[in-house]
């Protein structure tokens, strides 16, 4: 198990899907789910592939103007790699 | 009144029917394979009031799913309403045209229960010869790209192969290992005797698991169930009474857990005659052990109910007679003394052949 993920990428057992009841997205996977916060949620869709760890660390910079970067920068790597430790999160391939 | 609990999870009994005999089975001892399964349309609906309810995984399970032929179109309406599907099978009879077809119909993962690492003695568990189709059709799941759980059912006679089963999980591609210490709950409370393990056996399972999810973190996720005969505390049976769960039978009762019937003095309301939403919210067998007005002593100050929910309540009622009771595999239970006979009596009989009582069908009328 490496300690970061460069290129994340929601594993396919995964599924995001807006709860009609809260308005939050969830995440399901086998068995168990994760009600997502907008936080984690704008972290999970950018989770195809396409985009490195580094470049959503950038572009929620952007958004949450208000917060530290350093700090975003912590908890968009924090959130992706307790991910990882569940099987949810993959590096790109 | 509406309940302030929200159901996640619906648990769709579709048939107590299934091939395999497994004297474990949690099912309960007076299944009957009649024709009184809830038909397709009613299904249907179970499925579109559930979404409405806020339901948001399904486990398609039973007996075997896969004795239903209209499965795919239960997940085809299913994932129409965007529900997670989770198919719970042993495999047995699948072809891999029909799990391909399920899978063109939405099905999200599938679980296979096995019976242990080793073929004879895992065939002899199951009452037949499925150990290598087993391991075909977990195949056939990944070959597919589906997300595949590993279920292994452990008690006396294969804990101590827990390492082959971790194996044959890696060996298989499981994304996901249940190892599963058995309930003691319908069929498998009947056989106990014979199933219960000793202390050493799950203290050493418990090593072996811990140390196998450390080393595949990221890749298998493995979760070592817990053998509540050998806690100190019960387990948090289904999160809680009506809390997140929702199970409907084969013939359409909806439950808080699949043996919640057959408690005394619970009434439960069938699909076919009430809305889920009326259920959830109003049956009088939903909110019996909601909360913790409920809860006895010396639960009810216990720092741990939001924790457990004061335990199994069929647990309770099947080894004390007292639905309402602590569940006696708590240590601070005063019905605790049973579960402690039954481990001493597990230890003595450790060396002692095994003799079950494999599952079977009872037929409603007699023919």
């Amino acid at each position: 198990m490496p300690d970061s993920i460069i290129r994340p990428w929601l594993s396919s057992k995964a599924r995001l899907r807006l709860d009609r009841r809260t308005g939050r997205h969830l995440l399901l996977y086998p068995e168990a789910g994760l009600d997502l916060n907008d936080t984690g949620f704008d972290i999970l869709r950018r989770c195809t592939g396409g985009q490195t760890t580094d470049e959503i660390i950038r572009e929620l910079s952007r958004t949450h103007a208000g917060t530290p970067p350093d700090e975003i920068a912590r908890d968009v790597r924090a959130f992706i790699m307790t991910l990882a430790d569940r099987g949810l999160i993959q590096e790109a391939r | 009144m509406k309940t302030a609990y929200r159901p996640y999870t619906l648990i769709a009994e579709l048939t107590h029917r299934c091939p395999l005999r497994c004297p474990y089975c949690s099912n309960p001892m007076d299944s009957v394979c009649s024709d009184t399964e809830l038909d397709t349309e009613t299904w249907f609906r179970v499925f579109d009031e559930a979404d409405a309810l806020g339901v948001v995984q399904v486990n398609l399970t039973g007996g075997e799913p896969l004795l239903r032929e209209d499965l795919d179109r239960l997940v085809e309406r299913a994932a129409e309403r965007e529900l997670y599907t989770n198919l719970i099978t042993s495999g047995i009879p699948l072809t891999f045209e029909r799990l391909r077809r399920l899978k063109i119909c939405g099905l999200n993962s599938v679980q296979v229960s096995m019976q242990g690492a080793r073929e004879a003695a895992a065939d002899s568990m199951a009452g037949g010869s499925f150990f290598s189709r087993k391991l075909e059709v977990m195949r056939w799941v990944k070959s597919l790209g589906l997300p595949l759980t590993m279920n292994a059912v452990l008690h006396r006679d294969n804990l101590d192969e827990i390492e082959d089963v971790i194996r044959l999980g890696e060996r298989v591609g499981a994304d996901r290992l249940e190892l599963a210490n058995v309930q003691y709950l319908g069929w498998a409370l009947h056989n106990r005797t014979a199933l219960l393990p000793t202390r050493e056996q799950i203290d050493r399972a418990r090593t072996v698991a811990t140390e196998a999810k450390r080393r595949l973190r990221g890749t298998m996720d493995v979760c070592f169930v817990l053998a509540d005969y050998y806690a100190d505390r019960p387990k948090a049976c289904m999160d809680g009474w009506g809390r997140r769960y929702l199970v409907v039978n084969p013939v359409g009762l909806a439950l808080p857990c699949h043996l919640a019937h057959t408690l005394p003095g619970l009434s439960f309301d069938n699909v076919r005659h009430r809305s889920l939403a009326d259920i959830w919210d109003q049956s009088s067998g939903f909110n019996r052990f909601r909360g913790e007005d409920w809860l006895p002593d010396p639960c009810r100050s216990c720092p741990n109910r939001t924790e457990d929910f004061g335990g199994c309540r069929c647990q309770a009622y099947h080894v004390t007679g007292n639905p309402a009771a602590a569940d006696p595999a708590c240590a601070l239970a005063p019905d605790h003394w049973t579960i402690e006979a039954a481990r001493t009596r597990a230890a003595h009989v450790a060396a002692a052949p095994v003799l079950f009582e494999y599952r079977s069908m009872r037929r409603a009328a007699r023919d």
